[in-house]
Order: C-alpha cells, then structure tokens, then sequence
C-alpha cells in the first residue's frame, strides 16, 4: 500500500481510531486484503464480485471494516456486498469509498449492499465517501442499500459524503418487522458542478416499526443536490424524514417528499428546509469574533460534521 | 470608554422616514454598570445593536477607547473587546455547546474551564457541554448558555440585551450577581426590571428615540414612571 492509499484509507475508515477486527480492503476492483475472525467470516462472492459477511448469533460489540480505494482512472467497479447478522449480535461496519483520479477518465465504484438483520441484532453502519486528485476525470459513485430488518432489530447508518464527488446516485429501500427500528443519518456537501442524488424507500411492515431519516445537505457552487424520500406505514408505525439543506452561490437543492400511510395507525411526519445559512447564526458567531467566511465554515462543519 | 456623538437612526415604513433614534450622545465609563431602559418602541435595543455593529447607524459615531468604531464590522468590534448578549439566544445545527464556548474564548478549553464557564450561570457542564445548542434546549437554558458566551470572552465592555427574559427557574439574584461580579468591565444592560435597575451606577432613559434622563436609579425612577405610566416591571416579571 502507498501514501494515497493509506491517506484515503484513513479518511474513509478513521482505521487508525478503531481496534481493527475483521476486514477486507478492496482496492481498483480486486480485493488485496482480507481477515475473518472466529465471530464475523467474510467468504468471496464465488458467481460475482463481493463479499458474504456472516455475523454469528450472540456476537457483541465488534467491528468489521470494508474499505474501497480505487487511484486509477477508467475503472468501473462493480461489488456485491451482503451482511447476514445473527440474533442477538451487536456489530460496528465501517465502509465507504474513496477515490484518487489523477487522470481524464472517469472512475467509477457502484456498492451493492443488503443488509439481514435478524431477531433483537443491532447494528452501526458508518459509510464515508470521497473523491479528490485533480484530473479531469469525473469520481462518480452509485451506491445502492437494500436492508431487511427482523423483529425488533435495531440498524443506524452514518453516511458521509464530503465533497470532491463528481457524482453519486445513493438509493436505499429498507422493509422493517416488528419493533425494528432504523435511523439514517445522511451529511452532503458538494461543489463546484457536483451532482448528489439520494432516494429512500422505507416500508414499515411491522407492528411498531419505526424509521427516523435525517439529511443534511450543503450545496456550494454550481452543485445539485436531490432528495427523494418515500415512507410506507402499513401498520401500528412511525416514521419521520427531516431534510435539512443550506444554499450557498448558486447551487439548488430539490426535496421531494412522499408518505403514504396506508393503515390508519401510521403515523408519518416530513419536514424540509432549504435556505441560505441563517442571518442570525452568522451575526453570532462574528459577535463571538469571527470573521464572515470563518462564520460560514463553522456553521457548515458543525452542521455536516456535528 | 465608549463614546456615542449624535446618533440617528431611521428607517423607511410606510413610503416615509421614521425615526428610531434621534440625536443621541452617551459617554459610558469604565467600571460601571449602565441600564438603558424606557417603554417598548423608545430605540433601546437598536441602540446597541448598532454599538455591536448589527445595525448601521444613520448618522453618528461611536468610538471605543478612543479610536472610531462606527464603521467597523461586528467582528471587527468584538475583536477589539466588545461582547453582546442577544436577547433572544441564537440556535445552531450541529454546533455543541462546547463549540460555542471554544470559540467565545478563542481557545480549546479543557473539561474544568467549560465547567467554570457554566457554573457561573448555574449550569452543570457535564449535562451541557456535548449538547447541540439547538431548540431542543429550553429557553431559559439558552439564555442562560448566552450569558455563558458573553462571560466566556472576558472582554472590557459588555452588552447584555434584556438577559432577564426566560431565566424564570433561575433566581433574579444569581444574574444580578454575575453583573455585581463583572468587576473592572463596563456593562451595558438593556432592562425593565427592577433588581437590575437597582444595580445600576447609572440608568439611562430613552422614550421616543431620546434620552430622557441618567443618573441613579432613585433620580431617574420618577421620570420612568412618567414615561412607562408606571408599568415598571417587578422582579417576578408582571407588569
């Protein structure tokens, strides 16, 4: 491994923070590195790319990591990665994929993943992306979540994306059992002529099901940025989507919200705001002494990173 | 210390000009408390949000130890010693309470100081410190955070604009006794009530975008009764 790839290594994994337990490193489409444990077995997809992760039954507090490096251009990376997580199990993912273009050609990672969350599981997924290197190729990803969650299972995912993507296309479909529960933080910032895309799907099956969405969005530029969420309660359920963005140059920022409660027990809240960052909070802050653009990037860390 | 010379403020309402402040001259000293108070409409507030630098004065200048402040910005101002308590306490997304204190003090402060900061407004930092200061906070909590922000910078003049507003589970005298303590600094206090005029080494009256008088609190507390029809609030906050 090189400087590049340990620099994005660390920016996507936090590695040197965390005890390293299981892992598989995937690195310009070929996996290069991989450890099992006794707890978490990581078996190659045999008919595709990817991985089967099986957490056994009763595991508590581990950690696996699944890192991609892609550093050359006119790669299209294409993995399948599937999580099977046994009852009663507790269990920290960290994924995300960082890309380093330093050519004219398009790189390119497309992350399949499903989550199978079985009775009373829990589990953090914590997935960073970035794209840097100064080509003129774009850093483009598509990652796409597919989640299964059983009886009162709980999932938290922490999605970072900080800017130097070209363009990503984020689509999540979660079904829910009974009393599980999902929350889904999202952070966004793009630039220049970026483009992000993110769509959820959440159907609430189970009685007591419940999902809390929250994207933060900062969209600086040119950049665009959408947000498409659809929660379906069809039972005794909640669900709430808050979709939060901030508007700087000229970027635009598109929320599209759809709820359908099709039992009458649902109860189903979508809340947005789009607007440039608030008077107040910057007369604050200069009040406290900072200055206006050291004002403008405290309150996009805090909001993107807090 | 601060020097206010012939300040206006106006506006445009209505197709027509309306004038918030009308000629106003103030020398403030240091050391001393000052309470600006008068009936609601008479300009107190704009008065020192444009000593802060957050409204523009019409006409006038302000010069802050001397040197001529009036056209210089928030920061700029804040830079130079001055520190303002909003009245109603500005709430962030994603900023802890912890970020705020750091940055009011220019400094990385360790667990004990972020505890002196609190404790002097009768907060426990290990309750407070990791929290967002967001509207998930109560009002009374973030007025009481925005006076921690104010202290935290230890700067030679404060402003503190009606700091008494939503501190109602905290006694009246814990706040006067932090401006008590606030020795060698001057402060400026927007207020109506009672317990703070009372600590006053001098109260200023406006009505109508005028001063109407200063002096203690016993010489002007007459004129404020004319000007306020006697609605002077008592220190549980009725009218």
């Amino acid at each position: 491994m090189d400087k590049i790839d340990k620099d994005l290594l660390e920016k996507i994994t936090d590695l040197h923070k965390i005890e390293l337990g299981a892992f598989n490193i995937r690195k310009n489409g070929q996996a290069i590195d991989k450890k099992s444990t006794k707890e978490i077995e990581i078996v190659p997809k045999k008919d595709k790319s990817g991985i089967d992760v099986f957490v056994k039954p009763n595991v508590k507090n581990k950690a696996l990591h699944i890192p991609v490096i892609i550093t050359m251009g006119g790669l299209n990376d294409l993995v399948y990665n599937d999580f099977y997580v046994g009852e009663n199990s507790s269990i920290t993912i960290v994924a995300g994929c960082g890309i380093h273009n330093s050519t004219s050609e398009n790189s390119v990672h497309n992350g399949i993943h499903s989550f199978h969350l079985e009775k009373n599981s829990q589990v953090k997924y914590i997935e960073r992306h970035i794209g840097v290197g100064n080509g003129s190729g774009g850093k483009i990803l598509n990652p796409v979540t597919k989640i299964y969650q059983k009886e009162n299972s709980s999932l938290h995912i922490e999605t970072l994306q900080i800017g130097g993507v070209t363009s990503s296309i984020r689509k999540t479909f979660a079904r829910l059992g009974e009393n599980a529960k999902l929350e889904v933080q999202e952070n966004i910032l793009t630039t220049d002529e970026e483009k992000a895309e993110t769509e959820f799907k959440v159907v609430l099956k189970g009685k007591k099901s419940s999902v809390e969405v929250v994207s933060h969005s900062v969209a600086r530029n040119n950049s665009f940025q959408k947000f498409k969420s659809n929660l379906v309660g069809e039972n005794d359920c909640f669900g709430h989507v808050e979709c939060d963005g901030i508007l700087l140059d000229n970027a635009r920022i598109v929320s599209v919200p759809m709820i359908d409660a099709k039992d009458n027990n649902s109860s189903l809240v979508h809340e947005a705001a789009i607007g440039k960052i608030a008077g107040d909070e910057l007369v604050k802050l200069m009040s406290l002494g900072l200055s206006q653009e050291e004002a403008e990037n405290t309150i996009i860390k805090g909001f993107l990173m807090g | 210390m601060l020097k206010i010379e012939n300040l206006s403020y106006n506006i445009f309402e209505d197709e027509k000009d309306r004038e918030i402040l009308n000629d106003i001259s103030l020398n403030f000293e240091k050391g001393k408390i000052y309470v600006i108070t008068g009936p609601n409409g008479s300009g107190k507030s704009t008065l020192v949000k444009i000593v802060m630098g957050i409204k523009k004065q019409t006409s006038g200048k302000i010069f802050f130890n001397g040197k001529d402040i009036s056209n210089l910005s928030i920061n700029e101002r804040a830079n130079l010693g001055i520190s303002y308590a909003f009245q109603q306490p500005v709430t962030f997304k994603g900023l802890k309470v912890r970020d705020l204190l750091d940055i009011a003090s220019h400094k990385k402060n360790d667990f004990n100081t972020l505890c002196d900061y609190l404790a002097q407004v009768g907060l426990c930092a290990k309750e407070y410190i990791n929290r967002p200061l967001d509207d998930k906070l109560s009002g009374g909590e973030l007025k009481r955070i925005e006076l921690a922000l104010t202290l935290a910078r230890k700067t030679p003049l404060n402003i503190f604009d009606e700091p008494e507003a939503g501190i109602d589970l905290w006694s009246f005298d814990n706040l006067t006794n932090i401006f008590k303590n606030l020795k060698n600094t001057t402060n400026i206090i927007v207020s109506h009530q009672t317990k703070i005029l009372e600590i006053a080494d001098y109260v200023i009256l406006l009505k109508n975008g005028k001063v109407v008088k200063i002096g203690s609190y016993s010489e002007v507390k007459p004129f404020i009764e004319n000007a306020t029809c006697g609605k002077l609030r008592s220190q549980n906050g009725q009218d």
